[in-house]
């Protein structure tokens, strides 16, 4: 069996979902609500373009390829992010409630690791934790203001975006084969954990926003992309992202 | 033909290709403006650092981080409506001229140095 299988899927796990977010929200430049969004917007992805490039680190000393190569030449099966990551960024109210949830996730995923018996896995937890704490300080309180000091029409488009979004979020959760692995090593307590604190996070903010939390009961999670079933989304932001790098794979930068 | 553009506050303007006459924005279609200051490191002196649009003080604080903080080193950061501060312009720069030969005025004029070494010196002394 492959060395550290279920470490590095783990890692892939999380430094998919890193990139990918990172390409979507990095779409928003030049387009914010307005300047000031715009530049805090594009500089949280720029964030997360920069915690995936530290996890791809992490993988390369594991065996795996350099980060670049790791980042631009797999092809979409290969890679292990979820749905939600994928999806088109629509409007800005589905773009924030998505920022509000991933980040929320990432940000507990990364609390949880700052213990996790990887050292540089912990130690990188510790390193990025400033940065997350500024992108839950962004969402939660533009969470705040569009659903609770804002217009009706702004309180009506995040409720709806956090219906559209929460069947996508609860698939950052789809548990891998390797969660009692992980967890029985002390490197990752699991995605059960990890949601079950998520829920309790996020559920009062959204409360304290005047939104409702539709009943999870009802929702089937967007499970697949852990195992490389992705939406019809992933491809072409594939392609895009590594239109520049396939013209001359070898360029230095 | 009214501009279509990506770019919201271009297409809100409703500008016709044709070029019209400079418009006007309505009344608080803009947001307020916010000056902002940063401490460079604990216990400095706030220093201001320019400023920016946002509906209110949580907004501004989350746009003056990413706007004047990222490049350099901070501590911590205000924000104050710029309607909160209230000024003398520099167009009345003339009331802080004073005439000349009134040192004994400012704090510079004070010669107090060598006073305050023998008063530390003499007080140490005392102590030991």
């Amino acid at each position: 069996m492959n060395e550290h299988a279920a470490l590095k899927d783990l890692l892939y796990r999380i430094a998919d979902d890193e990139l990918i977010i990172a390409h979507r929200n990095s779409e928003w430049t030049g387009l914010g609500p307005i300047l000031e969004e715009d530049i805090a917007f594009s500089s949280i992805a720029q964030d997360k373009l920069g915690h995936s490039h530290a996890l791809y680190e992490i993988l390369h000393t594991l065996g795996e390829p350099e980060a670049d190569t790791t980042a631009f030449t797999r092809d979409e099966r290969r890679f292990r992010c979820c749905h939600l990551v994928e999806y088109p960024i629509g409007a800005y109210d589905f773009s924030l409630m998505r920022h509000f949830m991933f980040d929320t996730a990432e940000h507990l995923r990364f609390d949880m690791l700052e213990h996790s018996t990887f050292e540089p896995l912990a130690r990188l937890a510790v390193k990025i934790r400033g940065e997350i704490r500024y992108h839950i300080f962004h969402a939660n309180t533009w969470i705040a203001q569009l659903g609770m000091q804002g217009s009706e029409e702004s309180h009506a488009r995040m409720q709806g975006a956090l219906n559209d979004v929460l069947p996508l979020a609860l698939g950052i959760f789809e548990p891998s084969e390797f969660e009692e692995e992980l967890a029985a090593d002390g490197i990752f307590p699991g995605e059960k954990a990890l949601q079950e604190r998520w829920l309790e996070t996020i559920v009062p903010t959204v409360e304290r926003a005047g939104l409702r939390m539709p009943g999870l009961a009802a929702i089937t999670p967007a499970y697949g992309g852990r195992r490389g079933f992705h939406t019809s989304y992933l491809a072409p932001l594939l392609a895009e992202m590594t239109e520049v790098f396939r013209i001359d794979p070898s360029a230095e930068w | 033909m009214k501009i279509q553009s990506l770019d919201p506050r271009i297409a809100r303007a409703e500008l016709s290709e044709e070029g019209e006459a400079p418009f006007t924005l309505p009344p608080l279609d803009q947001y307020e403006t916010y000056e902002v200051f940063h401490l460079a490191v604990r216990g400095a002196q706030p220093v201001h650092v320019g400023s920016l649009h946002a509906p209110n003080p949580e907004i501004a604080l989350l746009f003056a981080k990413e706007q004047y903080a990222r490049r350099s080193k901070c501590v911590s950061i205000w924000v104050v409506r710029t309607a909160d501060i209230h000024a003398i312009g520099v167009d009345d720069a003339d009331i802080f001229e004073t005439t000349p030969g009134k040192d004994y005025r400012e704090a510079r004029g004070y010669r107090v140095g060598g006073k305050l070494t023998a008063f530390k010196r003499k007080n140490m002394a005392s102590n030991e």
